[in-house]
């Protein structure tokens, strides 16, 4: 056995602040100078590719995307940079793109404005040898004109978590309509508990959609119409403003719906968060809880989960288009260990591809093998290709209105789905 | 001039008149050159292209060529979010500047008045002034006037036995406005109290002095015939400055009511709504927004000119 090595004070104090150093300051700081034109080192090596990704919450992915990067280079000689973004990431990368110093690979959703302006390359023979292996409603919101832009890599979900020793005290049992889910928040709540958290707005950002869905409308028709303009529609968003009126929902929690404190603290005991939440949820409740989709309102309609995924596309202005494409299909197409580790390993995430999904043991059990049927059976696109900013704000702000306001839901609707209709025919006139 | 060229003596006048023109020259561009450089690359060449790009269909580029003319000043125009938001702030303006013109010129009176530690209290109004509109937002949003039991303002109403309040979540009554206000309040309070105190120590005392030998009591009848009108330079300075500060807001709005799905269609500064649109995620559409900026713009314009007119702006100081 050898001997420790002995260190005088000082030698030791230089070298524990080196590693402090190195570990706190270090890594952000190399990644930022290895990347910050946005173009990767390329000078170096002629052909470098640079790559993009918003900053994860979970720890650990960052040093797992740089390992794939990694991985790349020792395989084939080219060198990948990976620049980690923080902050308003979607707004950082719009405006690179329309520059040249744009990243070559990147992660995001699809717009058809996106595609019209000829910001991103079709994938179609990148994703072509699995195919048939991807989630459909999944593939479909990375997809237009029936030409692939994105590889999905992680699928994520919205669900309705629930307090099961809180209902269980009460004699509810898990709603299948939204009139047992409004009867139960209101029935649960007391002083100190509210029945349900949607978010401080009352579910306005969140419960629309899946409020569309559950009357067995949508936002757009695949055949590019508005999907709404309906008097279901307008019931659908009467039972949210009822949600909000009676008095049973949580307004104003410290943090938002995306983050399962309120749920977790007891404050709650319905609250509509993401699968993201699971891990942390689990570790404070441990099986006092279960998962359900946003409920069917109606006989039309059905529950529902809005799904949506990040994919990899490639910078159509990228100087190494060929090569961007080759390291995707790699990291996204061929290497299925990497993306089970993307999806498994850190955070909690469904894979896209079905073959990688089904053989995951973490999903085969409890809520995460619920989450997986949800997606399944229940999956809705909360992001569709046609569903402009433009629309989706004239939405917004109708569901806001009808919910927190008191505006005439049916009015509220058709000025939405005439905004709606504007965008859909700019883009497909 | 005179003086310099009657100072012939060791040099030959037009010689010296000379270098000293250019020298001066130099100087002048040296000092100002890289300001105006700056300013033209980054200031001016941004503005002229977006009155550029408000006349072209613009999605997703910033080198459009679809030339529509005046279409998106007319799809701004017609009714819609962006004239209410116009509306609404407007209205904003209306109400915040008076609020903080009044509370400014208050707290300037009475910290000029203060007998003693006069630095100190002129420093603890000051120093809000200093606070990032963001870390501000978040204190009051998260910390004070949070919506649930704990929250400061609600567990100062639970001592009365109160209800809490969803102070930034609910429409009816419209908390919301409470949050802003006093959080807008705080932080500019501060700075138009700094200009206001500097206004009052420019009024020379012998007008107080002959102003009480004419028989004028002191208080509110020196304060409306000698402080006030001595001071309508400041004043109309920091009516024009809250006025464009009421128009131009967004960073307490954008952190107080905006959530990571984006922002209520209430309370929504002009400026928040052409950010979701020209540069939100997956909005991207510059013509419109560059329209919007443009508008904004020149309603600035306009309503400054018209307070100018009104109090007098550009007329001498007698």
């Amino acid at each position: 056995m050898p001997a420790p090595v002995p260190v005088n004070r000082r030698g030791f104090l230089s070298a524990a602040g080196m590693a402090a150093l190195a570990a706190g300051l270090g890594g952000p700081l190399l990644a930022a100078c290895g990347s910050n034109t946005g173009r990767g080192n390329s000078s170096g090596n002629g052909g470098g590719i640079s790559q993009w990704y918003h900053a994860y919450g979970e720890a650990g992915v960052q040093q797992a995307v740089e390992r794939y990067a990694k991985a790349y280079q020792d395989a084939t000689g080219k060198s990948v940079s990976v620049q980690w973004n923080p902050g308003d990431y979607d707004s950082k990368l719009a405006t690179s793109l329309l520059s040249g110093g744009g990243p070559d690979v990147f992660e995001s959703t699809l717009s058809v404005a996106r595609v019209r302006a000829g910001q991103v390359v079709p994938l179609d023979d990148v994703i072509a040898p699995a195919k048939d292996d991807f989630t459909a409603t999944i593939l479909a919101t990375h997809t237009v004109d029936g030409q692939v832009y994105g590889i999905p890599q992680a699928v994520d979900t919205q669900m309705l978590f629930y307090r099961k020793s809180m209902l269980d005290a009460a004699g509810i049992t898990p709603p299948s309509t939204v009139d047992e889910l409004v009867d139960a928040a209101r029935r649960l709540t007391t002083d100190k508990v509210k029945g349900l958290f949607a978010g401080n707005d009352g579910g306005a950002a969140t419960l629309g959609g899946p409020s569309l869905w559950s009357v067995g409308l949508d936002y757009v028709t695949p055949d590019h119409k508005p999907g709404f303009d309906d008097p279901a529609a307008a019931t659908a968003l009467g039972k949210l403003r009822e949600l909000y009126t009676s008095n049973s929902m949580l307004l104003g929690a410290v943090k938002d719906w995306a983050e399962p404190d309120a749920f977790i603290q007891g404050l709650v005991a319905f609250q509509w968060t993401g699968l993201w939440a699971v891990p942390a949820v689990q570790q404070a409740l441990g099986d006092d809880f279960g998962v359900l989709p946003w409920p069917k309102l109606t006989d039309a309609g059905a529950p529902s989960v809005p799904v949506g995924a990040f994919g990899a596309m490639v910078n159509a202005k990228s100087q190494h288009v060929d090569d961007a494409k080759a390291f995707v299909k790699w990291l996204w197409v061929d290497r299925t260990e990497y993306q089970e580790d993307f999806n498994l390993a850190y955070g909690f995430h469904i894979p896209p591809r079905a073959s990688l999904a089904d053989k995951a043991d973490k999903l085969k059990t409890g809520v995460a093998a619920d989450s997986v049927r949800f997606v399944r059976d229940h999956g809705k696109a909360s992001n569709p290709v046609d569903w402009t900013q433009g629309a989706r704000t004239a939405f917004l702000d109708a569901v806001s209105k009808v919910v927190r306001e008191g505006a005439d839901p049916a009015t509220e609707i058709r000025a939405a789905a005439q905004k709606a209709q504007d965008e859909l025919t700019r883009l497909y006139s | 001039m005179s003086g310099v060229a009657g100072d012939g003596r060791t040099a030959p006048a037009s010689a010296r008149r000379r270098t000293g023109v250019r020298g001066n020259t130099l100087a002048f561009w040296l000092f100002v050159g890289p300001f105006a450089i700056g300013l033209a690359v980054f200031v001016y060449l941004p503005i002229g292209w977006s009155a550029l790009l408000s006349f072209f269909d613009a999605y997703n580029t910033v080198t459009p060529s679809t030339f529509v003319g005046l279409d998106n000043y007319v799809d701004m125009l017609t009714e819609g979010p962006f004239l209410r938001s116009l509306g609404t702030f407007s209205l904003f303006a209306l109400f915040i500047v008076p609020l903080t013109f009044v509370l400014s010129l208050a707290l300037a009176l009475l910290v000029n008045q203060v007998g003693f530690a006069r630095t100190f209290f002129r420093s603890v109004f000051f120093l809000p002034t200093a606070c990032s509109y963001v870390v501000a937002a978040l204190i009051w949003k998260l910390s004070i006037f949070n919506g649930v039991r704990y929250g400061l303002a609600n567990t100062v109403l639970g001592w009365f036995g109160a209800d809490s309040i969803a102070w930034t979540g609910s429409t009816n009554p419209p908390w919301y406005w409470l949050v802003l206000v006093t959080l807008r309040l705080w932080l500019q309070l501060g700075f138009y109290m700094i200009l206001f105190i500097a206004g009052l120590q420019r009024i020379p005392q012998h007008l107080y002095e002959a102003a009480w030998i004419d028989g004028a009591s002191p208080g509110w009848q020196t304060f409306r015939h000698v402080t006030l009108p001595q001071l309508r330079t400041t004043s109309v300075a920091v009516l024009l400055l809250t006025l464009i500060a009421a128009y131009q807001a967004f960073d307490e709005f954008y952190n107080v009511l905006g959530t990571a799905d984006g922002y209520p269609p209430f309370a929504r500064p002009p400026l928040v709504y052409l950010y979701y649109s020209a540069l939100g995620s997956g909005g991207q559409d510059f013509g419109h927004g560059s329209a919007g900026a443009v508008l904004l713009a020149l309603l600035i314009a306009l309503v400054t000119l018209l307070q100018g007119k009104v109090f007098g702006f550009t007329r001498r100081e007698d």
